[in-house]
């Protein structure tokens, strides 16, 4: 279990603040989801939590310890990343994918200790891909290639999980599937998560904590029924949206109302 | 726990039998030339130069002068043409992501041309450590024009690939640029353009124990370190961001990749001139025979393609004797066909997409 202190974070690109003044403070064990619009800076805050990108002002503590003080390395060691988006050149199988995660474990011109292989082997369990193990991940359904790439994130045994949007691009069962699995992992493994979401019912299901971001600032912070108000969605999404309780679960559910696009013209 | 991760093993039963048949090419390019020397003698003078063996020599003096003050030098210095270029291409194919890439790709046969071609021009003869201007001119065009293409593609603190590829397309399209107008200048300023296009073929050009002594910390110094690399390259298949986040620190790896590759390519290019097609094919004909995992990939490498240019030099002195065909020819003559069966066989073809 690690937990993570944003302290007023300020963030730009070669021009034009993308975060302004993002202070967080997540707790070990938690399972957090970031929400808004595209360029809201949900990926950027992402990738400066896992340490891609520096802060231009402000400081971001990984237990305690400032994580610019820290090397790659140990860094990798205690929090891992799902990306949205990957593409790997040569014909990997999936059991050399997942093996990937055990690289900062590794020294050179050694192999894999029984730690290594007997940590793959659990983490593909966990996942549910052992069977997948001798297959070639080109070949595989976009489903399980986001399974694949969260078994190797769980092969780095990371205390911390950073997800990028991991149910773009899936079909509804995968969608489930991937929540699913990232819940079970949140609650068995003790992990703490955090992830960017892009689908905002999905997000209401299965996160406790929600942080909404607008033009790079913290809309709203707190449970599903604070953050997902019919206000907070039309101000952060310039969208008219219905909130109901999800027939099932009771958690806020939105209903988008065809032809309410108030976003003011470009 | 599954039985089947056991990777070291298999490792090295494929390396040592790839070493067996590098070390078998070695011998099999020394017996053949204007002279044929048998094999089982040419195994007994090396037995018996190495002191392994005192029996009475069973072979003439000349024989003895012919293979280890003539053929011997070249053959190594084939493997080691081969080795190095095959070792660089594998590094630049998993650092760029790019199965295009070759060790040329980023300038090294441009900047290596140009400095072999104004050295031709250059009324100038030395001799450094047993090597004329030519290939020194080559080792340090090849150097300078990487140099030159990493600071073009260099944002800030960090070296794009796309930057680093386009950077070096526009080098070597304005060093081309400036061979060509040397070449057709030719009359002008006394260039011999046959022996510009003799270097741009490739041709094995070592005559001399010393070349092979300055050449071999090079060449085997790059090899064990890219090594070192192996995981890392593993990791950057990930992407860039995928290896930082596998630990990885990649502009300072990056860096040190490109170094080697570089020096590998520099060090190949200055005895042997331009011979393509090892670079780009012999990592690929690996990788589809025995995976991408580059802490196999690599010294498979290295050992395939030093016993693909050692043949193809043997092919290329001894085919149309004592007419030498250009090494460059042969490689791409035997690499293209056999590349094309792998591509067509293997069920770990590629995905391009």
């Amino acid at each position: 279990m690690i937990s993570l202190q944003i302290n007023r974070v300020y963030f730009s690109y070669f021009n034009g603040l993308v975060l302004h003044n993002i202070s967080l403070s997540i707790r070990a064990g938690e399972m957090i989801s970031l929400l808004g619009p595209n360029g809201s800076g949900k990926t950027t805050l992402i990738k400066l939590i896992s340490g891609i990108l520096k802060p231009k002002q402000g400081e971001i503590r990984l237990d305690g310890s400032n994580l610019n003080r820290l090397d790659r390395k140990s860094i990798a060691r205690s929090l891992a990343v799902v990306p949205q988006q990957f593409y790997i050149p040569y014909a990997f199988t999936v059991g050399e994918i997942v093996m990937l995660g055990r690289i900062p474990f590794l020294r050179a011109f050694t192999n894999e200790s029984e730690t290594d292989r007997q940590s793959v082997y659990d983490a593909m369990e966990l996942v549910g891909i052992s069977e997948l193990k001798e297959r070639r991940f080109d070949e595989l359904s976009g489903g399980e290639r986001q399974k694949v790439m969260l078994a190797t994130a769980l092969a780095q045994e990371p205390r911390l999980l950073l997800l990028d949007e991991p149910t773009v691009h899936l079909d509804i069962t995968n969608q489930v599937e991937i929540m699913e699995l990232v819940k079970r992992l949140h609650v068995e493994q003790g992990l703490t998560i955090v992830a960017a979401m892009h689908d905002l019912n999905l997000a209401a299901l299965y996160f406790d904590r929600m942080v909404l971001l607008k033009e790079g600032k913290v809309l709203a912070d707190g449970t599903p029924a604070q953050v997902l108000t019919e206000d907070t969605i039309r101000d952060a999404f310039s969208a008219s949206v219905r909130v109901g309780p999800h027939p099932i679960t009771g958690t806020p559910h939105i209903i988008v109302i065809p032809g309410s696009n108030n976003r003011p013209p470009v | 726990m599954p039985s089947k991760w056991r990777h070291g093993n298999r490792l090295v039963l494929i390396l040592l039998l790839l070493g067996i048949f590098f070390v078998f090419s070695l011998f099999l390019a020394s017996a053949f030339g204007a002279v044929s020397i048998s094999l089982p003698s040419i195994f007994k003078m090396t037995l018996s130069k190495l002191a392994f063996l005192n029996s009475p020599a069973s072979w003439t003096s000349t024989d003895e002068t012919i293979i280890f003050q003539i053929r011997l030098p070249r053959v190594i210095g084939s493997a080691f043409v081969g080795a190095a270029l095959a070792t660089a291409g594998a590094l630049f194919q998993g650092l760029l992501r790019n199965p295009m890439a070759d060790p040329y790709i980023i300038g090294t046969s441009a900047g290596a041309a140009l400095g072999a071609t104004v050295a031709m021009m250059l009324p100038i003869s030395l001799n450094f450590l047993g090597f004329g201007l030519l290939p020194i001119a080559a080792f340090l065009g090849a150097l300078a024009t990487v140099i030159m293409v990493y600071r073009i593609a260099r944002v800030g603190d960090k070296t794009p690939i796309v930057n680093m590829l386009l950077a070096g397309f526009v080098v070597s399209s304005l060093l081309g640029a400036i061979m060509a107008f040397l070449m057709s200048m030719s009359g002008r300023i006394g260039l011999n353009l046959q022996s510009v296009y003799s270097y741009l073929m490739g041709n094995i050009s070592v005559t001399s124990w010393q070349q092979i002594a300055v050449i071999a910390p090079l060449v085997i110094g790059g090899i064990i370190g890219a090594q070192f690399f192996a995981f890392h390259l593993n990791a950057f298949s990930l992407g860039e961001e995928g290896a930082a986040h596998l630990g990885i620190n990649v502009e300072h790896d990056k860096m040190l990749i490109l170094a080697l590759g570089s020096m590998l390519t520099a060090a190949a290019v200055s005895i042997s001139g331009l011979i393509g097609f090892v670079g780009l094919v012999v990592p690929h004909a690996v990788r589809l025979s025995l995976g991408p995992d580059h802490r196999v990939l690599l010294p498979a490498s290295a050992l395939a393609g030093g016993a693909f240019v050692v043949m193809a030099d043997l092919l290329a002195r001894t085919l149309l004797a004592p007419a030498e065909i250009p090494v460059g020819v042969i490689t791409a003559i035997i690499g293209a066909p056999f590349f094309i069966y792998l591509l067509r066989r293997t069920k770990r073809e590629y995905a391009f997409v």
